[in-house]
């Protein structure tokens, strides 16, 4: 039976490139793969554009990426936070790119990217500054406006339960981006606090099919 | 007289209809939680992916996997369902919420909405949800201060913050009175000590 089960931090981010775009999951703390992220700091990819809800909180995660001097670019919705120090400085001082996308626009740009969508038309943001310079398009009298697919080189996933065959289960609220985010990569690595035994995980209710996924690996719950 | 946040969240909170699916914006619009009876059949979405939300949460109840869109943790209710980002902002940009209640920065008289970046030098912009929430839900109320500090109207003739949405604002409650705007212009529809004359002075709008 194929394993995607990897045995440590170290075999999950093997080979991530400098310049790759990372898609990491999260909102907030809530299902950020804090374990991953830290392993890419320590394989070493720079140059990194990073597509994440936040653009990292407190010392933790996506900040400590940021603080190495490892991102190029943030695509994110909401990186201004009572605890996003690090991103605030770097921003200020014109040390790191921004994006900034509504969140669901962000979202289904993610979906889009992994199913195969080559755009959407949506009223999201339609007359903001957020849509100048996009086509915008009048369906049954309503305006839209032209959002374009995501993709990234990694996606760091961070669910709760996973298998040998990757299909994963999340806990609570810290689904959230996870579930896209792992379709619309070249290389998707989930972190799990537990892996079960295939055929453990009740097929009603897998919430990413192993399909999308390349590696798994376990990390303990974050203290 | 102005009416402290409390009593505005709960004048909202006496306009919620029997068994809407509400979003409450982050800050102040919590509060309107608190005044929601039970029998009303409230279901409360957090766009960061659940249904049937509880109230705040504490103590040994606190889990960092469970928290709401201000990144504070809360508690889910018997017949709660969590789902992801996409799920969750096809509920809101389907039109599939009743209520979304958001603060603002500025609300025009046609219903224009400001409330996610004050376009100024130094501010870094962050929309969050703020974007999709404006067009999204069947209606879109704000809760606000009437006045600025320095107080400058807040209800105006058009919005001089970069907008959030266009046109996608029905009602406006604030400290001193409830308004509905739209491409018909300002009506109040609840004053709170304070007459349409005066209300005509605060904010140079032609009140009806």
């Amino acid at each position: 039976m194929r394993d995607k089960v990897v045995p440590d931090l170290a075999a999950a981010l093997d080979g991530v490139s400098d310049g790759s775009t990372v898609l990491i999951g999260g909102f907030g703390l809530a299902g950020q793969p804090l374990a991953l992220i830290d392993a890419l700091l320590e394989q070493g990819a720079s140059d990194l554009t990073v597509v994440s809800n936040n653009a990292g909180n407190a010392d933790f995660g996506i900040a400590r990426l940021l603080a190495a001097g490892r991102v190029r670019k943030v695509v994110c919705s909401f990186p201004r936070q009572s605890d996003s120090y690090v991103f605030d400085e770097l921003y200020r001082a014109g040390k790191v790119e921004l994006e900034v996308v509504p969140q669901g626009n962000l979202a289904e740009r993610i979906r889009a990217g992994g199913a195969g969508i080559g755009g959407f038309f949506t009223p999201t943001g339609v007359g903001t500054l957020l849509a100048e310079g996009k086509e915008t398009r009048v369906i049954d009298g309503r305006s839209y406006v032209l959002e374009s697919p995501i993709r990234g080189d990694v996606a760091l996933i961070g669910a709760h339960r996973g298998d040998q065959l990757g299909n994963l289960v999340f806990r609570k609220t810290s689904r959230n981006f996870n579930p896209m985010m792992a379709t619309a990569a070249t290389l998707t690595i989930a972190s799990v606090h537990e892996i079960v035994p295939v055929g453990d995980l009740d097929p009603e209710t897998v919430v990413t099919p192993g399909i999308f996924v390349d590696r798994v690996v376990r990390v303990e719950v974050a203290a | 007289m102005t009416l402290d946040r409390d009593a505005v969240a709960a004048r909202i909170a006496r306009d919620i209809p029997y068994g809407a699916y509400v979003n409450l914006g982050i800050g102040a619009p919590t509060l309107i939680a608190d005044h929601l009876p039970d029998e009303l059949d409230v279901t409360l979405h957090t766009e960061n992916g659940l249904l049937g939300m509880g109230p705040a949460a504490s103590g040994d109840a606190i889990d960092g996997d469970l928290i709401n869109a201000g990144k504070q943790p809360v508690t889910e209710l018997p017949g709660a369902a969590y789902f992801s980002q996409a799920d969750s902002f096809a509920m809101m940009r389907g039109g599939h919420l009743d209520v979304c209640v958001l603060g603002a920065y500025q609300v025009s008289a046609g219903g224009d909405l400001a409330n996610w970046h004050t376009g100024g030098p130094d501010a870094i912009p962050a929309v969050g949800g703020a974007m999709d929430l404006a067009i999204g839900a069947k209606q879109v109320w704000v809760m606000m201060d009437l006045l600025t500090k320095e107080g400058a109207p807040k209800l105006v003739t058009s919005c001089s913050y970069p907008l959030t949405g266009i046109g996608c604002v029905s009602r406006v409650y604030t400290d001193r009175a409830v308004f509905a705007v739209g491409p018909g212009g300002v009506s109040v529809l609840d004053r709170f000590d304070i007459t349409l004359e005066q209300l005509r002075d605060l904010t140079g709008l032609d009140l009806t």
